[in-house]
């Protein structure tokens, strides 16, 4: 099937590899930005079939991990609301707030609703006026576009009774920070490919530039990912750094302009606290004034919120490719995919709970 | 709080995975105590009731709840009559009868009731199996999605036949009967409105009458697991543990439907997580793989049999999938509910 098959042709893949071996003479530390990349890489078992001397990092590109913690006991807070029907995308409902989660909020009577877009928590304003909707406005530039046109359809429309509660993150600063840290032991990333389709290359030629790292805009797809590794290590060998795009049938120079316009207009940048790295500076995006109208926040007064993050999980540092999710004192032992301390454990494609399933499977073998 | 901790009922603990399965083992078992010692946590128990004769009897029961309640390939009532039935199925049992119980909300349509149990009427027929007993309880309006229906079943298994877990041995070939992930992406097509180029229908159907082949051709069945919450992977999953065994699956011979993989991609989903309810594994000696693969294609209305993997004697209570690319994945049993992911 289309874009199903074809890019993820075994053949191809081999040949991809039997390159990368090929040209690699030297130990690399590849960062993959994006969790969508990670999904994929740990789908396919592709980090085992590249040469030992490759290793790959799970960045920090996955909104279920990055969210601040004190953005998810707000949402906590006010999806415990009589008024309110709390809307998310699915895999927020499992993020560990201080706690609680969301799940345990629905069951103690809380209306909390999966739903697949902005524009469905939209529609639910319309049909319930009697009820305060709530989306949760998470994630990096790619669900930004439509969080954004659900904000200027609400304002537009009048609809009163939605509003949003945004935690936008952005890729760009976030690799700043890392490549800033004089721990960092990255030497090149692969860009998230869906990012860029929609905010274009720009931005990365001044990481590039500023950094003297090699960046490749790569996609999702094993193919994509296995010619960005590619990419990466050719320009690695050859002791470039520069920006190049792997991911040429989505992104393109400028990016879609149209839904940079909405971004603009709706939103503006502000410091952003990420979950387990701390605040980096207009990392991410806010509602300008103009809609505070529409601004969860600001509408509801949830005050009192004290946060509590297991002193013991390092998550940070793991998304920060500093710390392996193996070396952490708590990993295996306190921290657990079934008791989970930090947002890396929860998810079966998280960099701590792949890492443990991998090593719990080594073991077994072993005894 | 630990995440895991929850001091309430959640969806997780519905969801077919790892969280329904502690609430099993950590609070019904030990509350139950000695009236639940010899309880069997398979799709089926079965016992010795009096003298039974050649046959021992299966006894199971299933509560049925789904929104909506009418999808593309079945309704609630076709789910009810045909999980319980292939329950039965997968111990090796002849489903005989079913007593079936319905919880309905107040204000619920007539003629859609009517409908539910037509369709009940159909399925059972269908199955060959008797609808002899039953119950009717009225609910409140709000206090239920429209119908709930209860089915518990009984059948009967030859004495000298045992389909269980602890039967897999390494070397066993595991054979899927038909392409997975269907009911899932059916149901939750049709309830968020959803459209993915073609209608994917549930694969909702009996499987008393194949399983009744391949016990009927002198196949030694090991196990059988109808995959239904949690799908493929939990289904597996349960049966490693269970087993003690490791299972290696080629996960490029896994059969998906393309508009499946098409409808998991888009929304985040592994089709290997999402349910059936008329699609189940085996697992027989690897010389006995052929004669499974020949049944099963006798009866093409339910079955497109694949050959997906092989129990090993390796990694133990583990499912290790081989990607097509030739990597490796661990196979791990989702905790609850599948949750369409952000990116």
């Amino acid at each position: 099937m289309k874009y199903l098959d074809e890019f993820a042709d075994p053949d191809i893949a081999k040949r991809l590899l039997t390159q990368i071996r090929e040209i690699t003479t030297q130990s690399w530390r590849v960062m993959e930005v994006c969790g969508g990349q990670t999904h994929a890489i740990i789908t396919n078992g592709i980090d085992e079939l590249l040469p030992d001397t490759i290793s790959l990092v799970h960045g920090p590109g996955c909104p279920v991990c990055v969210t601040p913690l004190e953005m998810i006991d707000r949402a906590l807070a006010i999806a415990a609301l009589d008024e309110v029907i709390f809307c998310s995308f699915g895999d927020m409902l499992r993020v560990p707030g201080s706690a609680s989660d969301l799940f345990a909020v629905r069951a103690g009577g809380g209306d909390v609703r999966i739903v697949y877009s902005p524009l469905d928590a939209l529609a639910l304003a319309e049909e319930n006026p009697d009820r305060d909707v709530v989306f949760f406005g998470v994630g990096f530039e790619t669900t930004a576009p439509a969080n954004a046109m659900a904000v200027q359809a609400a304002f537009e429309r009048g609809i009163d009774n939605f509003s949003m509660l945004v935690s936008h993150v952005l890729v760009p600063p976030a690799i700043a920070s890392i490549m800033a840290s004089e721990r960092s032991q990255v030497d090149a990333f692969l860009a998230a490919g869906h990012v860029c389709t929609v905010m274009g290359m720009r931005q990365y030629e001044r990481l590039v530039d500023d950094h003297g790292v090699p960046i490749v805009v790569t996609g999702f797809e094993p193919l994509d990912v296995l010619e960005g590794i590619r990419r990466a290590i050719i320009q690695l060998e050859a002791g470039r750094a520069e920006l190049d795009n792997a991911y040429e049938r989505a992104v393109t120079q400028e990016g879609n302009v149209l839904a940079q316009e909405l971004l603009e207009r709706v939103f503006e940048p502000v410091d952003r606290a990420w979950r387990g790295i701390g605040t980096i500076g207009e990392s991410g995006w806010k509602l300008r004034d103009a809609y505070a109208a529409f601004d969860a926040e600001r509408r509801f007064s949830v005050d009192h919120i004290t946060t509590v993050e297991p002193s013991a999980c390092r998550a940070g540092e793991v998304l920060q490719g500093l710390l392996k999710p193996n070396d952490c004192e708590a990993f295996g032992t306190t921290c657990t995919p079934r008791s989970p301390l930090g947002a890396p454990m929860v998810s079966s494609e998280g960099a701590c709970a792949a890492y443990y399933q991998r090593d719990a499977l080594t073991m077994r073998a072993r005894s | 709080m630990r995440l895991r901790e929850y001091p309430q009922i959640t969806m997780a603990h519905g969801g077919g995975g790892q969280l329904g399965a502690d609430l099993v083992t950590d609070l019904f078992l030990p509350a139950f105590g000695a009236a639940a010692l010899d309880a069997e946590l398979t799709d089926a128990a079965v016992l010795a009731v009096g003298d039974g004769g050649p046959y021992r009897t299966a006894f199971t029961t299933d509560a049925h709840v789904v929104k909506p309640l009418f999808f593309p390939g079945g309704n609630i009532g076709t789910l009810a009559v045909n999980g319980t039935v292939n329950d039965l199925a997968m111990v090796g049992a002849q489903p005989i009868a079913l007593a079936t119980a319905f919880v309905i909300e107040e204000g619920f349509e007539l003629r859609l009731l009517d409908q539910i149990a037509r369709s009940m009427g159909r399925a059972a027929k269908a199955a060959n199996v008797r609808l002899v007993t039953g119950d009717t309880k009225v609910v409140e309006a709000g206090h239920g999605d429209g119908v709930y229906i209860t089915t518990s079943g009984i059948g009967a298994v030859p004495v000298d036949l045992r389909v269980a877990p602890d039967r897999i041995q390494p070397g066993d070939c595991i054979i899927v009967s038909g392409p997975v992930g269907r009911h899932g992406i059916a149901v939750m097509s049709q309830r968020e409105g959803l459209e993915f180029g073609t209608t994917i229908t549930s694969d909702c159907a009996p499987l008393g009458a194949v399983t009744a082949d391949l016990i009927a051709a002198g196949i030694e069945v090991h196990a059988m697991r109808d995959l239904t919450r949690g799908g493929l992977l939990a289904g597996l999953c349960e049966l490693a543990d269970a087993a003690d065994v490791g299972l290696a699956i080629e996960l490029g011979d896994v059969p998906v439907p393309d508009p499946v993989r098409a409808a998991c991609s888009f929304l985040g989903l592994d089709p290997l997580s999402v349910a059936n309810e008329g699609t189940f594994v085996v697992f027989v000696p690897a010389s006995e793989a052929d004669k499974v693969l020949a049944v099963m294609n006798s009866h093409p209305d339910t079955c497109k049999p694949a050959v997906i993997g092989t129990v090993v004697a390796d990694h133990p209570a583990s499912v290790v999938g081989r990607t097509s690319l030739g990597g490796r994945r661990v196979l791990v049993r989702p905790m609850g509910e599948q949750l369409p992911r952000i990116c």
